[in-house]
């Protein structure tokens, strides 16, 4: 274990910190209070986090409607993303994009996006200002199974090989897209290889692993920031909620998702991991899992209580109100 | 006859379509929805249950289910119409337009006519609008008004079951590609439907509401909120006309033009933009072919010119709504 226990705790606050945010979410959900949609990334944790797990905040990445996860590895702030997902004043975009739009600039997080393959044409454009700046930033994009399908991701990836952008195409493969599964909608035999037959390296990995994405999370980071082009990631995991919350998930067996959380929880792996190598006691992480548990709290007691938005922000951030 | 949603409308369509024609398929993602997966394969029957059971009468060779490629649904929907099949391709929602436009735009819209009259393009596709489902700016826009400028598409835009079962035969049958916008907060709207197959014309308008003093026209959704309102100023004795128009491209003018001769007051509420809103064309249109039966300006009740905001007490603010409407209507009484 190449990490130090200072990190290694880091890496399990944030993990635990999206878990809780989502599963709170669920909960939070089930009372009404929550505006339109929300798709939860619990399960999915140790790829955000391990991705994200040496970026800087003027390293960027782009997300998607799955964004939570994302936003929290990158540093977003919890208490904003809470009131955000609220529909409340102080949200992290004043309550005008939603779970499926939070963006934080100021911590290079380029926003969720609800459209699919929406980020990996963004990520190729922070990653060209990059180039042309000169100043070893990196670019990361986050893509599901089912958005690795879309010509948006397939044209980004030849742009990236040509220009040689240091740019990172991260797939989380969560085995579906909404109802789909990703054996019947991706064509080739795995996301990995078919990003490599663009022309960069790209590894597969198991996305309940934190050290084996972090591997090559750190070697597609570092051959982007020495100028050495892009490279892809195809990371598999579980998600343990529905595409949606609401979603009645039929396409699924019955106990696929009982299952899921018993072998494939990245966070008790990642737990079993790190106390076993005796880098970190049980009691840290315990301690840390009570911290979190009081941060979530507030941020959701202070986003039910918040404001909205005032009724003449409907007219401002436009560049001309009619 | 029985009282059915709109949905089921929309569902009863498709079957009897397909069941008439085997040349008709249905192409999306998650139209059956469930490929691949552990469990059913009629799990969504289409993200908002239209297609919910055509998979089993149909098979999987004609309920298809697409990955998530949206250019590649819209221009294979293309091919295929060009080449004898009529297929009804699915956009789950209209904002995602962005990814498919060119297949729409430069191909299917344009092949009748830049070939000399040689093709024929028999393609509808199935497209869902509206803001008020709390989905925010990527998921609820109402671009209709885009798609009624471009030569070559028809444009369709049913405000009731009823409505939405007659117009989605004609458009099946139509040979030319059609847009059939469906509105999310219709869905579950119910009006009586008969059982066998039946067809609205297109460029037909609807009048809901006959009244003398005011010609309302309103589209979709806003149709339910006109007929509110004139059912509200009756008790006043102001009589609303409200003319729905089914489809904006063939454009039923006369209908439009005839209130607009007996009230001289004319009304729009149109959620698709602010400006170059179907609305605004359909009042220059009005202004140019019956000026002079005019009484007063013609008013229009429209969202704000920005994007669909999240928060709800933002979003209900930017849906052109009864109020506003019948506000506009008072300020021209
Ligand atoms: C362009 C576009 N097409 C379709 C959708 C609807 N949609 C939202 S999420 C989703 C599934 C995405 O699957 P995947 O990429 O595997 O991500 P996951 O949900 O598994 O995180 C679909 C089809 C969309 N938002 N944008
Ligand atoms: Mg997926």
């Amino acid at each position: 274990m190449q990490l130090t226990s200072d990190e290694l705790l880091r890496a399990y606050r944030t993990m635990k910190s999206i878990r809780e945010f989502e599963e709170r979410l669920h909960a939070e959900n089930a009372t009404g209070d929550i505006p339109g949609f929300i798709h939860l990334y619990a399960g999915q944790e140790a790829i955000a986090t391990a991705v994200c797990f040496d970026l800087g905040t003027r390293d960027h990445i782009g997300s998607t409607h799955r964004g939570h996860g994302h936003s929290i590895a990158k540093g977003c702030d919890i208490r904003g993303m809470m009131l955000e997902i609220f529909g409340r004043r102080a949200g992290l975009c004043g309550g005008k994009g939603g779970s499926m739009h939070i963006a934080d600039l100021d911590h290079g997080m380029l926003g969720a996006n609800a459209i699919v393959g929406g980020a990996p044409i963004l990520a190729i454009g922070a990653a060209l200002t990059s180039k042309v700046r000169g100043d070893r930033t990196v670019a990361i994009s986050f893509t599901g199974d089912g958005g690795s399908n879309q010509g948006t991701v397939f044209e980004a990836m030849n742009m990236a090989v040509v220009l040689k952008l240091p740019c990172v195409f991260v797939f989380e493969n969560n085995g579906y897209g909404e109802a789909t599964g990703a054996s019947y909608a991706v064509g080739a035999p795995s996301i990995a290889g078919r990003a490599a037959a663009f022309g960069m390296p790209a590894t597969a990995v198991d996305g309940t692993d934190f050290f084996a994405v972090h591997d090559a999370a750190r070697a597609g980071i570092a051959r982007a920031r020495n100028g050495e082009g892009p490279s892809a990631i195809e990371a598999t995991a579980v998600r343990f909620h529905g595409h949606f919350e609401g979603d009645a998930q039929r396409y699924r067996a019955r106990d696929e998702t009982a299952n899921c959380r018993r072998s494939m929880d990245c966070l008790s792996r990642f737990r079993g991991q790190v106390t076993q190598s005796g880098l970190v006691s049980p009691g840290q992480l315990e301690l840390i899992d009570a911290e979190v548990l009081a941060l979530i709290d507030s941020a959701v007691s202070g986003a039910r209580a918040a404001a909205p938005p005032a009724i003449d922000d409907l007219l401002t951030d436009v560049y001309l109100a009619y | 006859m029985a009282t059915k949603s709109y949905r089921q409308a929309l569902n009863e369509a498709l079957a009897h379509e397909m069941r008439r024609d085997p040349d008709v398929v249905i192409m999306g993602e998650d139209v059956a929805g469930g490929a691949g997966g552990t469990g059913e394969v009629d799990a969504y029957g289409g993200p908002l249950g239209v297609t919910k059971g055509l998979i089993h009468e149909f098979g999987a060779g004609r309920v298809i289910d697409t990955p998530i490629t949206e250019s590649a649904i819209m221009g294979m929907a293309a091919g295929c119409a060009m080449t004898g099949l009529r297929p009804v391709a699915e956009l789950m929602f209209a904002d995602f337009l962005g990814v498919c436009l060119d297949p729409i735009y430069n191909q299917a819209a344009k092949f009748r006519y830049m070939f000399g009259g040689k093709a024929r393009t028999p393609l509808v596709v199935r497209t869902t609008i509206g803001a008020g489902f709390r989905a925010a700016a990527q998921h609820s826009q109402s671009p209709y008004h885009l798609f009624t400028s471009i030569p070559g598409l028809k444009v369709v835009l049913p405000s009731n079951a009823y409505d939405a079962k007659g117009l989605l035969i004609q458009a099946i049958r139509d040979d030319d590609p059609v847009i059939f916008l469906e509105h999310k907060l219709l869905y579950d709207t119910v009006a009586e439907v008969p059982d066998e197959a039946y067809v609205i014309p297109f460029g037909e308008a609807a009048i809901t509401r006959t009244g003398k003093d005011v010609t309302v026209v309103a589209m979709s959704r806003m149709v339910h909120f006109a007929n509110e309102v004139a059912d509200r100023l009756l008790a006043e004795r102001i009589a609303v006309e409200v003319v729905d128009p089914r489809t904006t491209s063939p454009l039923d003018l006369d209908t439009i033009i005839e209130s607009v001769s007996k009230t001289g007051r004319l009304v729009l509420i149109d959620e698709s933009a602010n400006r170059c809103s179907v609305a605004a064309d359909i009042a220059a249109l009005v202004a140019e072919h019956a000026f002079t039966a005019l009484k007063a300006p013609i008013r229009l009740v429209l969202p704000p010119h920005t994007p669909v905001p999240f928060a709800p007490i933002l979003e209900d603010a930017y849906i052109p709504g009864p109020a506003r409407l019948e506000a506009a209507i008072r300020s021209i009484l």
